[in-house]
């Protein structure tokens, strides 16, 4: 089995009737996601233009359809009363693709999270695939390959990148989970590095982080007593200066925290394989795993 | 987006955080007036511009300091009498403050903010900000108020205290007199002082402040908790919230390019080096910026244009780069994933004729539809180098740099 999703995952699309949604509703109902249906407010009882159910709430979709797990395309203003939802109705998987939520929001869901039933993935991410099994968001598809490798990121590109380098070496990718460019995110390196890390059919993780914060020392420390199979490390953002914020709005070295150098050596010392060129991530797995 | 002191106190009077009166103008002509209206007494004057640092600052008066006259010492000044703030004001508005913060150039300083003066008993230092690490706002403080609060942090980190908020409750009673109590306050400073604080969260929780610092935070010899300066950052994301904040946005303190760049809705920040990168997505921009660094040179920008990449956000990405004299070479990193690789070839093609690029232009596409795109743009008749994976590309940028010289 992959981690989080797999293809059992039944999925619901929170504003699946929007740009986005509905054309990456068509995407992943196209790699073979059972999607279930889709929550739009005052539209419940229509179909889709992809022939699934609509409902009003996100409760009806899990009573009806058995919904276990959800991904939200809603616009930022509402993206966080949606995360609430997925909360309320105890779906056990919440995928926030939007980007641009105020961080205010987001403290408060984060605290009602913690004591939920909901794994929150995002916001701000392209999502969680697992391929040739399930893929939840906005990656391309067809570059990914069913292997043996996870891959955990905050960025949505450099994680193809990533994953375009398997490819050229001869390795599919178990499940790549997109974790998110917020500061504020449902799931940490160290949580998604650690699911990766207990899946039987993952041989090798390659942890792409970046600039900001401290989760990737936090993910480090917990990689150093629990390692058991190879982690190629890279951080982005080595040449950013401090202060400015570099598109994602978690990407801010403030402080004097949150710089490349420091989660590199962090990661050194706990027995990561960091590259410094993001062109190595996958030369670097191929060695590492003789 | 950041604002300005007065503006951010503004903010707090509506709150009702205790702050001095004060009165701003851009004109020299009005500083005796408004001198009055405070009263007259000790006055500071004090300039008004984004970065920090302003009382250790000096004035020129040009932007250069290399090739300026110094007017004079401090961006902050204590006028005794109508002719002394007079006097600094009109030194001030107009002319250029080099601080710390500024980055070696000085900052026109386009207003002066006149405040009645304080008898400062004790300066303390206080900032609410979200703290990454438990995900949640923090209250930061310290005794040590008035100075760098990074210098206290590397120093004498025992001095810094913080404290955590619980976001859908807010700052506490007991936690502000916890704050008030570790900062040594006296008790007839204490109802008050909750009082203030209370307010100060209010302020910063619902005009969505990603940072808000007072530093310091001063009691008065009366008696009385003060802010006597004040940062104040609004969540960019959180904006929408508040349509009468857009007022307050000072486009004089932003680098001219960043300014057009976000006018294009482009994700742009100007960089020393002289490769102008144009990549999608965060991340992988990034990622591009750090491999030029290994290949030898170094990035002019970083630029995210997104997963669009059409002929216009590309021809605008050209534009915003070529802006920048220093840029000597411009690379373009693509990973076309939902976006196809030709597409964004046709795009470039169209971008390039439509802007005239005089530098070595380099570009690099993966994913999608690669190998047309490479067709497309090989058989463009554009002097294109075309690179397949990121390595052969920033190599190729850095011969190309290396070439010109």
């Amino acid at each position: 089995m992959a981690v989080l999703v797999d293809k059992n995952t039944r999925v619901v699309v929170q504003g699946i009737t929007g740009k986005e949604g509905s054309f990456h509703t068509s995407q992943m109902i196209e790699y073979g996601t059972r999607v279930i249906g889709g929550v739009t407010p005052g539209k419940g009882g229509q179909k889709s233009e992809h022939g699934v159910p609509i409902f009003n709430t996100l409760q009806d979709a899990v009573d009806k359809e058995g919904a276990n797990a959800t991904v939200i395309f809603v616009p930022p203003p509402f993206a966080a009363d949606a995360i609430l939802e997925a909360v309320g109705a105890q779906i056990p998987l919440c995928i926030c693709i939007t980007e641009g939520i105020p961080v205010r929001d987001m403290s408060r869901v984060y605290s009602v999270l913690k004591t939920s039933k909901t794994r929150l993935i995002g916001p701000n991410c392209p999502g969680v695939i697992s391929p040739g099994k399930c893929k939840i968001g906005i990656m391309p598809a067809m570059i990914h390959k069913e292997g043996r490798i996870g891959v955990v990121s905050r960025s949505g590109t450099l994680t193809y990148e990533a994953v375009g380098q398997l490819t050229i070496q001869g390795f599919g990718q178990s499940t790549c989970i997109g974790i998110g460019g917020d500061p504020i995110i449902g799931t940490k390196h160290k949580a998604a590095v650690e699911l990766l890390m207990n899946d039987p059919e993952t041989d090798g993780i390659i942890m792409i982080g970046e600039i900001g914060g401290t989760d990737e020392e936090d993910a480090a420390e917990w990689i150093k007593l629990n390692k058991k199979k190879p982690v190629v490390g890279f951080i982005a953002g080595q040449t950013a200066p401090p202060g400015k914020r570099m598109g994602h709005a978690g990407a801010i070295i403030s402080g004097g925290k949150g710089t490349a150098s420091t989660k590199m050596e962090a990661m050194r010392n706990a027995g990561i394989v960091v590259v410094e060129s993001p062109a190595e991530m996958g030369a670097a797995m191929k060695k590492a795993l003789g | 987006m950041k604002i300005h002191e007065y503006q951010a106190k503004d903010i707090l009077r509506r709150y009702g955080v205790t702050v001095p009166e004060g009165r701003v103008t851009g004109n020299p002509a009005e500083i005796g007036k408004l001198y009055d209206e405070l009263g007259g007494g000790i006055v500071a004057v004090k300039s008004q511009i984004h970065a920090g640092g302003r009382g250790k600052g000096i004035v020129y008066d040009k932007e250069d300091p290399a090739t300026a006259t110094k007017i004079q010492d401090g961006g902050v000044k204590v006028a005794k009498s109508r002719e002394e703030a007079e006097k600094y004001g009109s030194n001030i508005v107009g002319n250029y403050l080099v601080t710390q913060q500024t980055g070696g150039v000085g900052k026109r300083v386009l207003k002066v903010y006149l405040e009645k003066g304080t008898e400062i008993a004790r300066e303390f230092y206080l900032s609410i900000l979200v703290d990454r690490a438990v995900s949640k706002p923090i209250v930061i403080y310290s005794t040590e108020g008035g100075m760098d609060i990074e210098e206290v942090a590397a120093h004498t980190p025992d001095k810094i205290h913080r404290l955590e908020v619980e976001p859908a409750i807010g700052l506490q009673a007991w936690q502000a007199r916890e704050i008030l109590y570790k900062l040594g306050v006296p008790a007839e400073a204490m109802k008050q002082g909750v009082d203030f604080l209370l307010k100060l969260w209010k302020a910063c929780d619902d005009e969505d402040a990603s940072m808000l610092e007072v530093n310091p935070l001063v009691l008065t010899k009366q008696n009385t908790i003060i802010a006597l300066d004040c940062k104040f950052t609004y969540d960019d994301n959180a904006l929408y919230r508040h349509p009468e904040a857009v007022h307050l946005r000072d486009i004089t303190e932003e680098d001219p390019l960043e300014l057009r760049a976000s006018e294009f809705n482009l994700n742009y920040v100007r960089l020393d080096g002289n490769v102008g990168c144009m990549v999608n997505g965060a991340g992988l921009a990034m990622a591009t910026m750090d491999i030029i660094k290994l290949a030898g040179e170094f990035p002019a920008n970083f630029l995210d244009v997104g997963g669009g990449a059409n002929a216009q956000t590309v021809a605008n990405g050209f534009r915003i780069i070529l802006g920048d004299p220093n840029v000597k070479a411009i690379f373009i990193n693509v990973f076309g994933g939902i976006v196809q690789c030709d597409r964004v070839a046709n795009g470039i093609i169209q971008a390039a004729k439509d802007v005239n690029i005089h530098v070595p232009l380099i570009v690099r596409l993966k994913g999608t539809n690669a190998d047309i795109a490479k067709d497309i743009l090989a058989k463009s008749g554009l002097k294109i180098l075309v690179a397949s994976e990121l390595k052969d590309g920033a190599d190729a940028v850095a011969t190309a740099i290396r070439g010109g010289k």
